[in-house]
C-alpha cells in the first residue's frame, strides 16, 4: 500500500514535449512509472518517447484512462493546466512549475474547492510525489528511494531528498513521499497528507519536514494533538533564518505570532511529535522511535 | 518587489482612488520658488523621504514644514543621505527623493490593508480603528480593534463586506459610502496589479469629515513580474542590498547574515537546514545562499565570488544534494569555480546523491583547499573547526 499513487496509477504529462516535460518523462519511464501519454496543445496525434501526444487532457483521459498528471508547463500557463486537468477528471495533479502568481493560485484553489472537490493538487513549486518502486511523478532522483515504512511530507525539495536518503540509510525506506511545495497558496497540506498516511497500513511513521512562515505546521500540530494513530518525527528548517525577510506587515498580524521555527517546534512538541533540532538526525530519530515503539508493544 | 510611497499612490490613482496631490523632489533645485509644489491651504507641507521602509517618521525621514524654505531645507538635509530606521538595518537606505504633500488636518487615524492569508488561502481585507502605528503593535495592544473580511475570489470583495468593515470602524453614514468605494477599488488594484500587500496607514479622517489616504505601501508579487512589466521597470534597485541584487542577476538567492561560516546549497529548504546545522555545530551562518538546480560551474563561480566579498567569512560549507544532476558533474563545477576564484578560504564540500563517491574523490584529488565529506553533521562540524583553526592561527 501507499498513498495517492501506486504501480497501477496511469499517469500523463502536461507540457510533455517541452524540455522539462521530456526529460522528467524519460526519468519517470525509466523508474517504472506507468506513463501512458502526454498533452501538448497542437501536437495531438504525434508520438513522443514512444507514447501518444494529445491536444487536450480530456482526450488523454478518454483514450488512456489516466488518473494522475504531472505538470511541467511554464508559470504563465500552469494555473490553466491545473484547471484543465481537474475538469478532465484527473484525481492526482502534481504541479512542479515554480513561479505561478499567487492571484492565479487563489482562483484555482477556489474553483477546485467548488467544482472539483475530489481532485488532489500537489504543489505548485514542488518536487512532486513518489511511491518507491512503483510510481515517480516529479523531479526527485528515484535512486535514493527504497520501498518501506516511513511516509514523508515536506514543503521543501532537496531537503526532502535528505530525509529520504537518511531513512534509506537506516534501512526504514519510504511508503510514499509527498513534496507539498513552498508557495504560500498550494494544494494538499500537511494535514491532508497526515490523514492519508494514517489510513495507509504500509506507513508506520510519518516524517514531516516544515519550514518558517505561515501556520501550516501549527495547524498540523493541532491535528496531531487531537489523536493521531502513528508516531510523527518532524524537523522545521530556518531556526537561524532572519525574521521578517519576506513577510509584509499585514501578513505578520494575521499570522498572530506564528511563523517562527521556535513556535512551530513548540507546537509540534506539545502535540507529542518527536522534533529534531538537527536535520542530520531525521533518519536515526525515526529508527529509534520505531524501535522504542515495538519494544513498548512487546513489553505490554 | 516593494514600491516607493509615491509609486504606490500613482498605482492606486490608476484605479480612481483619490490620493493627495504631491510633488517628487530630487534636489533643492526642484523646490525652486515653490510653484511646482502642490497648493497647500494651510501653507504647510509634509516632506517624506522615499525609502523602502516603515518607521520613517521616528528616524527623522518625515518633516512637517511651514513654508517653501522649509521644503528646501529638508531637501538639503535629507537628499543624498542614508536613513536608518528600525527596519532598515544599521547601514540604512539611500534617500534619493522626497515626496512633498500639503499637510492634512487629521482628526483620526485608521488602518486598512489587503493581503493574502496563507492559512485561509484567501485574500483578506484588514481594517482597524487604531491606525498610524505598526499593525503588530495594534494586534498586541488593541486586538479587538482589528476586523477582517475574507474574500471569495469568484465574486471578489463584496460591497456588504466593505460596509461591515466601515461600520466596525465606527464611520458615519457618509464616510461609509466613501469607504466602500475605496475598499472595492483597492481590491481591484490588488488583483489587477498582482499585489502581495497594499497597506494604507494611516487612512485619515480629516477635520471636514473627509477620508484621505495619508501613507500607502504596496508590494507586488515577485512571480507576476512577467505581466506587470510597467511596474518592474520602475523598480528602484538602489533600495536593495547590492549583494542580494547581484545574486538575483545570476539566478542565485542570497541573504547576508552576521556569522562567520558561509554556505552554498542547492534548494531553499536544504539551505536553511544547512544554516541551522552550522549553528548546531557551534558556528554562525554568514549567509543564506540557494544556487538552485543545475549547479553549473558558472553559477558556482558567481556564488563563490559573492561569498568571498564578505570579509567575515572564515570557512565555507558547500552542501549539494545531487539528484538529477550527478555529483561528479557538480564536483567538476566546484573545482573549476574554485580555481577560477583562486579559493583560499577553507572549504568543506558535502556531496550526497548520485555518484557522490566519485565526486568526493575528484574534490580530494583536486589539490585545492577543498575538504570532501559525505555526512551532513560531520561536514558542519568540520567547517566550524576549520574556521576556529584559522582564527587561532591569526592570533
Amino acid at each position: 500500500m501507499s498513498i495517492l499513487v501506486d504501480e497501477s496509477t496511469r499517469v500523463i504529462c502536461q507540457g510533455f514535449t517541452g524540455k522539462q516535460g521530456t526529460f522528467h518523462s524519460e526519468q519517470a519511464i525509466a523508474y517504472g512509472t506507468r506513463l501512458v501519454g502526454g498533452v501538448t496543445p497542437g501536437k495531438g496525434g504525434q508520438t513522443h518517447l514512444g507514447l501518444p501526444v494529445f491536444d487536450t487532457v480530456a482526450d488523454a483521459v478518454r483514450e488512456t484512462g489516466a488518473t494522475a498528471s504531472m505538470i511541467y508547463v511554464p508559470a504563465p500557463f500552469a494555473a490553466d493546466s491545473i484547471l484543465e486537468a481537474a475538469a478532465a477528471g484527473i484525481e492526482v495533479i502534481a504541479c512542479i512549475t515554480e513561479g505561478i502568481p499567487v492571484i492565479d493560485m487563489l482562483k484555482v484553489k477556489a474553483v477546485l474547492a467548488q467544482d472539483y472537490p475530489d481532485a488532489c493538487l500537489i504543489g505548485p513549486n514542488c518536487p512532486g510525489l513518489i511511491t518507491p518502486d512503483s510510481c515517480k511523478i516529479g523531479i526527485m532522483p528515484g535512486s535514493i528511494h527504497t520501498k518501506g515504512r516511513v511516509g514523508i511530507v515536506s514543503r521543501s525539495g532537496t531537503l526532502t531528498y535528505e530525509a529520504v536518503a537518511q531513512t534509506t540509510a537506516v534501512g526504514l525506506g519510504q511508503s510514499t513521499c509527498v513534496g507539498i511545495g513552498g508557495d504560500p497558496v498550494g494544494g494538499l497540506d500537511f494535514i491532508d497528507c497526515l490523514s492519508r498516511f494514517a489510513d495507509d497500513p504500509q506507513t508506520e511513521l510519518v516524517l514531516m519536514v516544515g519550514e518558517i512562515g505561515g501556520g501550516a505546521e501549527e495547524a498540523a500540530a493541532e491535528f496531531i494533538r487531537q489523536g493521531y494513530p502513528k508516531p510523527v518525527v518532524a524537523y522545521i528548517a530556518g531556526a537561524t533564518a532572519p525574521a521578517g525577510k519576506r513577510m509584509g506587515h499585514a501578513g505578520a498580524v494575521i499570522a498572530g505570532g506564528k511563523g517562527t521555527a521556535a513556535a512551530k517546534c513548540a507546537a509540534l512538541r506539545a502535540a507529542g511529535v518527536h522534533v529534531v533540532d538537527s536535520p542530520a538526525e531525521l533518519g536515526v530519530t525515526a529508527a529509534r522511535v520505531l524501535v522504542n515503539q515495538s519494544e513498548g508493544m512487546n513489553a505490554s | 518587489m516593494n514600491l516607493h510611497e509615491y509609486q504606490a499612490k500613482s498605482l492606486l490613482s490608476e484605479f480612481g482612488i483619490p490620493v493627495p496631490p504631491g510633488a517628487l523632489v530630487q534636489s533643492a533645485d526642484d523646490v525652486g520658488d515653490g510653484t511646482r509644489l502642490p497648493a497647500s491651504e494651510s501653507g504647510r507641507w509634509v516632506v517624506k523621504a522615499q525609502v523602502h521602509s516603515g518607521a520613517r517618521g521616528k528616524a527623522g525621514g518625515v518633516r512637517l514644514v511651514d513654508n517653501v524654505a522649509g521644503v528646501t531645507q529638508a531637501a538639503n538635509d535629507l537628499i543624498g543621505t542614508r536613513l536608518v530606521t528600525l527596519q532598515s538595518g544599521p547601514v540604512g537606505l539611500p534617500v534619493d527623493s522626497l515626496l512633498v504633500e500639503p499637510a492634512a488636518d487629521i482628526r483620526h487615524e485608521y488602518y486598512l490593508a489587503i493581503t493574502v492569508d496563507r492559512a485561509l488561502q484567501r485574500v483578506v481585507m484588514v481594517a482597524s480603528s487604531q491606525g498610524g502605528m505598526d499593525i503588530e503593535a495594534v494586534a498586541d495592544q488593541h486586538p479587538e480593534s482589528i476586523h477582517r473580511a475574507v474574500v471569495n475570489p469568484t465574486v471578489g470583495l463584496a460591497a456588504y463586506q466593505a460596509r461591515e468593515l466601515a461600520f466596525s470602524l465606527g464611520l458615519s453614514a457618509d464616510q461609509m459610502k466613501v469607504f466602500v468605494s475605496l475598499a472595492l477599488k483597492l481590491y481591484r488594484a490588488f488583483i489587477e496589479r498582482d499585489a502581495a500587500l497594499i497597506e494604507i496607514n494611516p487612512l485619515a479622517a480629516l477635520a471636514d469629515g473627509q477620508l484621505a489616504i495619508v501613507d500607502a505601501k504596496v508590494a507586488l508579487d515577485d512571480n507576476a513580474e512577467y505581466r506587470q512589466a510597467q511596474w518592474w521597470q520602475r523598480r528602484d534597485i538602489a533600495q536593495e542590498d547590492p549583494a542580494e541584487r547581484k545574486a538575483i542577476d545570476h539566478g542565485l538567492n542570497y541573504v547576508s547574515l552576521d556569522g562567520n561560516i558561509a554556505c552554498m546549497v542547492n534548494g531553499a529548504g536544504l539551505a536553511m537546514a544547512t544554516m541551522d546545522l552550522i549553528q548546531h555545530a557551534g558556528g554562525m551562518p554568514a549567509n543564506f545562499l540557494d544556487v538552485g538546480g543545475g549547479t553549473s560551474a558558472a553559477k558556482v563561480t558567481e556564488a563563490f565570488k559573492l561569498i568571498l566579498e564578505n570579509p567575515r567569512v572564515e570557512a565555507i560549507l558547500v552542501n549539494i544534494f545531487g539528484g538529477i544532476v550527478r555529483c561528479d558533474l557538480i564536483a567538476e563545477g566546484i573545482t573549476e569555480a574554485a580555481r577560477e576564484v583562486a579559493l583560499e578560504v577553507p572549504t568543506v564540500v558535502r556531496l550526497a546523491g548520485t555518484n557522490a563517491e566519485q565526486g568526493r574523490r575528484m574534490l580530494a584529488e583536486s589539490g585545492l583547499a577543498l575538504t570532501a565529506e559525505d555526512d551532513l553533521a560531520a561536514a558542519a562540524n568540520r567547517a566550524v573547526a576549520l574556521a576556529n583553526t584559522k582564527r587561532e592561527a591569526r592570533r
